[in-house]
């Protein structure tokens, strides 16, 4: 038997993955063709390289059917509920950073603070009949992080992409999304509020809590931790 | 008795002693229309409640209480008095405590009657309380009216009470406003910068860029009108917060509660009317025989349950096991009838048991 380590299988994710194990001496690479979804494990012994999308990971080690994988602290937090029980985070990664954030329109000058977002909220239901809608793809996430803030009065409505756009298509009054540099903010006329982001997010090296290790698989493990010189 | 005997017997038992208090019996659906809920409870209810789809109707809810579906059924008829009797599962996603089951039975009994309030709350808490006398549980009572009334009464302008009262039910928010409308919190950088120069009449939205979405300019300038009011607005006085923190953390024996609510009175004659209702309930509650002495008040109960409880609240919990939720748990919920009732609304109280928990404390004897 195998430890196996899920990564991401494509883009920049999966180059920069390569790149961290790499210099720490286990040389992970696409086996065979580009197209092709396996992997190749050299410099530690006993450990498989499975590539899988980077919102499927969180999944397959809270099922335990991956012992490793690395993907985005957001996708873990958005995709599991008590992700601390399915998972350990054995070592940011520090890269894929991104921020979890806020965005309401620039034009909108008296709003900077979720209490801000809260009392417009209030008025904009009872001018407009329904509540002020914020599109994201991050439920759970956004969700918890109001509902600690006390913000009342909004709906989320799903959006999978070009989140960004939906003020303008009058599809939501605010929305909630990763950004990184900020470029599409602005762009949008849009504009970050609250404090600190809903999240900061990394990419990470995580340990599923539910995968049965046989003791091949322990000693596998233990060896690559060394060379990765992490306490696992 | 087998667990799901034993079950059924005690759903049975209390079943009878509602329809014997005059609770007519009704069976209400297991799906709801999200869309009340939502309406209701705000995006909070989906981390409580399981939320599925029908091809026609669209989103659909399993029931999270017995509550909200009554009032529905009830107002459809009207606003006239009526006693209900039901009995059956809830569901609830309990993501923060995996030990507690996600669907249960829940046996009720809802009391619509505008005629004498004081009355109907002692009845429907001696009914509860006599239903489970056989049982060692320590009740507890309060009333949201106080808190309502209190925030009414402060001496500021109605956008701040109006915040606070939308806040009532979310005792950290709550908090977080009543400090910063007595300037204990900062306030956003650029803000004074802003509204001074709104207040002079400059254009502050022409270069913050294009206006996008539906919230129209009239509705900013409106609010900035408010925050600029606002920030004019005295703090609120230490005197009446003051007052506002005796209330929420008041936990006494009913009587000796109801002896401080009236020295807060005093200094806040807005709850005077309140006061007066706390009393005249339990003067009724002692006509029913209720121990009035071996209550306990906290004028914080009930602000985190679900938010429809604006007067009487109450509870009946174990004394061993704290950790556990109440056995039964009730209240007065006057504005929900109207907020269902299209306009029209009454007056109505009531509550529900957990059938199952109240054995599993038997077994365990406690």
């Amino acid at each position: 038997m195998t430890v196996k380590l899920g990564v991401p299988s494509k883009g920049r994710l999966m180059e920069k993955t390569f790149d961290w194990f790499g210099s720490r001496g286990v040389t992970l690479s696409k086996a065979g063709s580009e197209r092709e979804y396996s992997g190749v494990v050299e410099g530690v012994g006993g450990v498989e390289l499975v590539l899988l999308s980077a919102g499927e990971i969180p999944r397959e080690l809270h099922r335990g059917r991956i012992h490793l994988g690395v993907t985005g602290t957001d996708l873990v937090r958005e995709k599991l509920a008590h992700w601390d029980q399915s998972v350990k985070e054995l070592a940011p990664l520090g890269f894929g950073h991104a921020d979890l954030i806020i965005a309401v329109p620039r034009a909108w000058v008296d709003v900077e603070t979720l209490d801000d977002l809260d009392a417009v909220a209030s008025n904009f239901r009872r001018l407009h009949g329904h509540r002020m809608r914020i599109a994201t793809k991050y439920h759970r996430m956004v969700r918890e992080f109001l509902r600690e803030h006390g913000v009342a009065d909004y709906l989320l409505v799903d959006s999978q992409g070009a989140t960004e756009g939906t003020v303008k298509n009058l599809t939501a009054e605010a929305i909630a999304d990763i950004t990184s540099t900020g470029e599409t903010l602005r762009a949008n006329h849009l504009k970050i509020i609250g404090g600190e982001p809903v999240h900061r997010s990394q990419a990470t090296l995580f340990k599923s809590r539910n995968a049965h290790w046989a003791d091949g698989e322990r000693d596998a493990y233990r060896a690559m931790m060394r060379m990765l010189d992490l306490d696992g | 008795m087998s667990g799901n005997l034993a079950l059924d017997a005690e759903i049975a038992r209390l079943t009878d002693l509602f329809q014997q208090a005059g609770g007519q019996l009704v069976d209400l659906p297991v799906l709801q229309p999200a869309e009340t809920l939502l309406d209701l409870y705000g995006e909070d209810i989906r981390a409580r409640a399981y939320v599925t789809h029908d091809p026609l109707a669209g989103e659909m809810m399993l029931r999270p209480d017995f509550t909200v579906p009554v009032v529905q059924m009830h107002m459809q008829g009207g606003p006239s008095p009526a006693r209900y009797a039901y009995a059956g599962k809830v569901f609830r996603i309990q993501e923060l405590d995996s030990d507690r089951p996600p669907e249960y039975d829940q046996v009720g009994f809802e009391l619509f009657d505008g005629a004498d309030p004081a009355a109907a709350d002692a009845e429907v808490f001696a009914l509860f309380s006599a239903a489970m006398a056989h049982m060692n549980l320590r009740a507890v009572i309060g009333d949201i009216g106080i808190l309502l009334a209190a925030v009414r009464g402060l001496s500021t302008p109605d956008f701040r009470k109006g915040a606070l009262l939308r806040h009532v039910w979310r005792p950290r928010r709550f908090r977080a406003l009543v400090d910063r409308y007595s300037g204990r919190a900062a306030k956003p950088a650029g803000r004074a910068e802003l509204l001074k120069a709104f207040s002079e009449g400059r254009d502050v939205l022409a270069k913050a860029g294009p206006l996008i979405g539906l919230r129209s300019q009239d509705e900013i300038e409106a609010r900035l009108k408010v925050l600029v009011a606002d920030a004019a607005e005295p703090p609120l006085s230490a005197a009446e917060t003051d007052l506002l923190d005796q209330i929420v953390t008041l936990r006494e024996s009913a009587p000796m509660a109801l002896e401080r609510l009236r020295d807060i009175a005093v200094d806040m004659p807005a709850i005077a009317p309140a006061v007066a209702k706390v009393e005249a309930r339990l003067d009724a509650m002692a006509q029913r025989g209720v121990d009035v002495e071996a209550l306990e008040f906290e004028g914080g109960y009930g602000r985190t349950s679900m938010e429809y409880y604006d007067g009487f609240v109450f509870g009946l919990s174990s004394m061993a096991r704290p950790d556990l939720p109440p056995v039964a748990t009730g209240g007065r919920y006057d504005a929900l009838t109207r907020a269902l009732g299209g306009g029209a609304a009454i007056p109505a109280v009531g509550g529900v048991v957990r059938p199952s928990l109240a054995l599993q404390l038997a077994e365990a004897g406690q």
